[in-house]
């Protein structure tokens, strides 16, 4: 099972990002459950969402304790909570910021993207979400730019779903150079 | 109430409903009403119109209290019509429910009444209330009001008039009965959502309270009609004299007749034979404490400004009332 | 056909599957994404012939549907927590009038304090009401439950709550399988009321009933409840028969043959308790899961059978009877009477306290002391509060 935990400030489609990837993920065959840490979504105020990935059925209801996986939308909120937490040897921590970041993670591959810039520049929006998902399997592998691409249409028809799919396979290609 | 009179200009057609020898009987004798009841009478004389003029094809919600109580204890019951009762506080919303799904089944050319008293109507279900008139539900509402809560025994509601004694405003020392200006006004609430009809009826003019149901029920969406139901019991009165109690009402003023549509007043019944209103609390035990030895100073000239008020704010005497 | 929904929308596009005639609710969180997800239904054309009513409040809600029942029309409503609790009276008065309404309770705290998170304190103030009340353990089990609801209340004439756990199933995206309308329909037939407001048949509904015929109004309640047991199992079988899931019915057993201590639970925890069963197996320990699906009426001699060889039952709930305890392993209790069972009391989750593998596998080694444990309880805070109040 491959755990995700996300967090971020309310407004910036924290919740819609995991949701998204549980899409991606059930769009290749594989079980998902995305949920959020409930209750907390006021605009501004640090949120967490969570996204559980498997080959067989999910029963677990926990939150997600050891994650192999940390989207971190906005930096700030790095200082405000706990978001290294359980993070697992070998994990993976994607943060959405124009300058890398101290931290003290072992054995765990931190990455740091412009996410604002690049959401900026394909949504015209400071809406990151869809910029770290293309990032997120760029660096992880374990779901295909073409589930993220379908995952982000499914949610969102029309000219923004558009926006956001070339903004995500902008952030994908560009981490898979960096990397 | 006469039997059909023809001749002299006048026509059959211009009969009540209830002097009719075929009249619908919707609540059919026999119920454990008090002798006199006001409610009773006002109730058979709205479902009895309303049920003559749509072939039948009513059906009648009823609120938890006196007129439920006396005329359903299992096993037998006297509603002649399809009736339901769920609860004291929420016969405007069961209302609701029944039209939306005579809606949804093509069957709109049932109609549904909500009915109760006024606590019932006024006061408990008043959310309800407000909400099946601002969605504009194609329900009738009536709140026959007797100004108290009889089915308990006589506590105030929030229409109980100013010095009336009830179990709860019981005169004492320097409390004169019910709390001078205080309680609500029902039907200008009504109107204040706008829905398309308002009307204030009485017991003591079946003729006028039957036109304004029928008018009522021409119409589809939130109605609603006030009706006055003198209460024997709760007001102290002899059970012979409840139509004479509320016709006083009437021509005093304290009760007025009128109809508005869309939130506007559009029409009044006006007074012919104007009386003081001493004429007509002195009819009542409950406003007895007015006139003895330590009757408050004021309270009679106050109950008659009240009565002033609404016959000058609805034009009941003087040949002005709206047409 | 599979699809990857917020449970919320699961149940709206399951209970559309249903073609209610009426849908009347008043928003409250968790429950809100249901009712939401049905007016999009309706408003889209994709939910035909029903009215779809915005109402003032709770009581509004419920006494709207409990209209449109009582006129013929299959009705529902959704609601959680104070919703439920502002709506009681008429819950009440629903089962007394024998109207086949089906009602989601997004489960959450009741208050004060505040609080939006989930536990069962809203269901189990309705658990004497009269109405059938099934608990969901999944998102498709969510799914599958309404479709069954609405088929059981109508052959039973009762009313049933379907309990889903606010957030961790309203709000959780899962795979489901959505059965086609075509199967629905066949599972579920046209709505034919056995009573209803018709000027065809006048009749009263509703009479005030004195004391020389109540205690047989309550009597011939029960009994119906009682009987509604054998109709939950076989339609639980139909469904099975018809849709390849075992959802519904009574209980369901996990692990439960050769186990020799059982857990015992409600709605969604019971996947995290599976997942901690498996593992404390896979140590050599000889564990099982019970899931009551149908809390009411309650399946005495199902809980019975399933229980009959275990040596201890921990009964895990998100409920607390304040002055009593647990009130779940209460009931549990009472069904085992007279057997040899060692029984433990677990308080989990109140408010929306997580409830993680770690506690529970913790908790069920622990040797029990016979008293109500609450899992994850702050002991220092309390202990500095204790003395505060009294």
């Amino acid at each position: 099972m491959f755990q995700v935990r996300i967090h971020g400030r309310g407004g910036q489609g924290v919740v819609t990002a995991a949701e998204m990837l549980s899409i991606a993920a059930f769009l290749e065959g594989k079980h998902a459950q995305a949920f959020p840490s409930f209750g907390s979504e006021r605009m501004g105020a640090p949120v967490m969402a969570f996204c559980r990935i498997s080959d067989g059925e999910i029963r677990l209801r926990e939150p997600v304790m050891e994650p192999n996986a940390v989207i971190i939308q906005d930096r700030t909120v790095i200082d405000a909570t706990d978001t290294f937490l359980g993070i697992v040897a070998g994990g993976f921590v994607l943060v959405n910021s124009n300058s890398d970041i101290r931290h003290k993670l072992k054995k765990v591959t931190v990455k740091c993207i412009d996410a604002t810039e690049l959401a900026l520049e394909h949504v015209g929006k400071p809406i990151p979400n869809a910029v770290l998902l293309g990032s997120f399997v760029a660096i992880t592998g374990i779901l295909k730019i073409e589930s993220i691409v379908a995952a982000i249409k499914t949610k969102f028809p029309g000219t923004m779903g558009e926006k956001n799919i070339n903004a995500a396979q902008a952030a994908y290609n560009r981490v898979l150079r960096i990397i | 109430m006469s039997n059909y009179t023809i001749g002299g200009g006048f026509s059959g057609e211009n009969a009540t409903v209830q002097s009719a020898h075929d009249r619908p009987n919707t609540i059919t004798s026999g119920h454990k009403a008090c002798q006199g009841c006001g409610e009773a009478l006002g109730a058979r004389c709205v479902l009895d119109a309303a049920y003559r003029l749509t072939g039948g094809k009513i059906v009648v919600v009823t609120a938890t209290g006196c007129l439920e109580v006396f005329s359903s204890v299992y096993p037998e019951n006297s509603w002649n019509v399809p009736w339901i009762h769920s609860l004291f506080g929420n016969a405007p919303a069961v209302a609701s429910g029944v039209a939306a799904a005579f809606r949804r089944l093509g069957k709109e050319d049932v109609r549904v009444i909500a009915q109760g008293g006024d606590g019932a109507i006024a006061d408990i279900s008043m959310g309800c209330l407000s909400g099946m008139f601002e969605r504009n539900d194609d329900v009738l509402c009536v709140c026959y009001d007797n100004q108290a809560y009889m089915n308990t025994g006589v506590q105030r509601s929030g229409v109980t008039p100013s010095f009336a004694r009830t179990a709860t405003t019981l005169p004492n020392g320097v409390y004169f009965g019910n709390e001078e200006r205080t309680g609500k006004n029902v039907p200008k609430i009504a109107m204040a959502h706008g829905i398309p009809y308002v009307a204030m009826g009485s017991v003591g003019n079946i003729r006028d309270l039957e036109q304004k149901v029928v008018r009522a029920m021409g119409i589809r969406g939130a109605r609603y009609i006030h009706v006055h139901v003198p209460c024997p019991l709760g007001w102290g009165y002899p059970t012979s004299e409840t139509i004479r109690v509320a016709r006083l009402a009437i021509r005093c003023g304290l009760f007025p007749l009128f109809e508005a549509e869309n939130g506007k007043v559009v029409g009044s019944t006006p007074i012919e034979d104007q009386v003081p209103v001493e004429d007509y609390l002195r009819t009542q035990r409950r406003f007895a404490h007015l006139f003895g030895k330590n009757a408050p100073v004021n309270a009679l000239e106050s109950l008659q400004n009240m009565a002033n008020e609404n016959i000058d704010e609805y034009r009941l005497v003087g040949g002005l009332a709206h047409e | 056909m599979l699809h990857q929904l917020e449970g919320s929308q699961a149940i709206a596009r399951s209970v559309a599957l249903c073609r209610p005639n009426v849908v009347s609710a008043y928003p409250i969180s968790p429950q809100t994404h249901i009712l939401e997800g049905l007016e999009g239904l309706v408003r889209s054309g994709k939910l035909e012939s029903c009215e779809y009513m915005n109402v003032e409040s709770e009581i509004g809600a419920i006494s709207v549907a409990l209209g449109a029942e009582s006129a013929g029309a299959r009705s529902y409503t959704a609601t959680s927590s104070q919703g439920l609790l502002h709506m009681m009276e008429v819950v009440y008065n629903v089962s007394g009038l024998e109207l086949p309404l089906v009602m989601t309770l997004g489960n959450r705290a009741v208050g004060a304090p505040i609080n939006i998170w989930n536990d069962h304190s809203d269901a189990m103030a309705a658990r004497d009401a009269g109405w059938l009340m099934f608990f969901a353990e999944t998102n498709q089990e969510a799914v599958d439950l309404h479709i069954l609801a609405f088929r059981i209340a109508e052959e039973t004439q009762c009313p049933v709550i379907v309990n889903v756990d606010g957030f961790i199933l309203t709000h959780a995206y899962e795979q489901v399988d959505l059965p086609s309308q075509d199967q629905v329909d066949e599972f579920l037939p046209p709505y034919k009321p056995n009573t209803s407001l018709t000027v065809d048949n006048p009749m009263a509904i509703g009479a005030m009933v004195p004391p020389e015929y109540f205690m047989e109004v309550k009597h011939l309640a029960h009994r119906k409840q009682e009987q509604a047991l054998e109709a939950i199992e076989n339609l639980g079988n139909d469904f099975y028969n018809k849709f390849g899931r075992n959802s519904g019915g009574l209980v369901h057993g996990y692990a439960i043959q050769e186990a020799e201590t059982v857990v015992v639970t409600m709605g969604s925890v019971a996947g995290t308790i599976k997942d901690v069963v498996d593992e404390l197996n896979r140590e050599g320990m000889k564990f099982g899961e019970l899931s009551i699906c149908c809390y009411r009426p309650f399946p005495v001699s199902a809980i019975v059978s399933a229980l009959k060889n275990a040596r201890k039952v921990i009964v895990v709930e998100k409920s607390l009877a304040i002055g009593l305890g647990g009130i779940l392993s209460r009931e549990i209790e009472l069904a085992l009477n007279g057997l040899d069972v060692q029984m433990v009391s677990v308080v989990a989750g109140l408010g929306g306290r997580n409830i993680t593998k770690a506690m529970l596998k913790e908790c069920f080694l622990k040797k029990s002391s016979g008293e109500v444990t609450f899992l994850g309880l702050d002991e220092k805070l309390v202990n500095s509060n204790i003395g505060s109040g009294l």
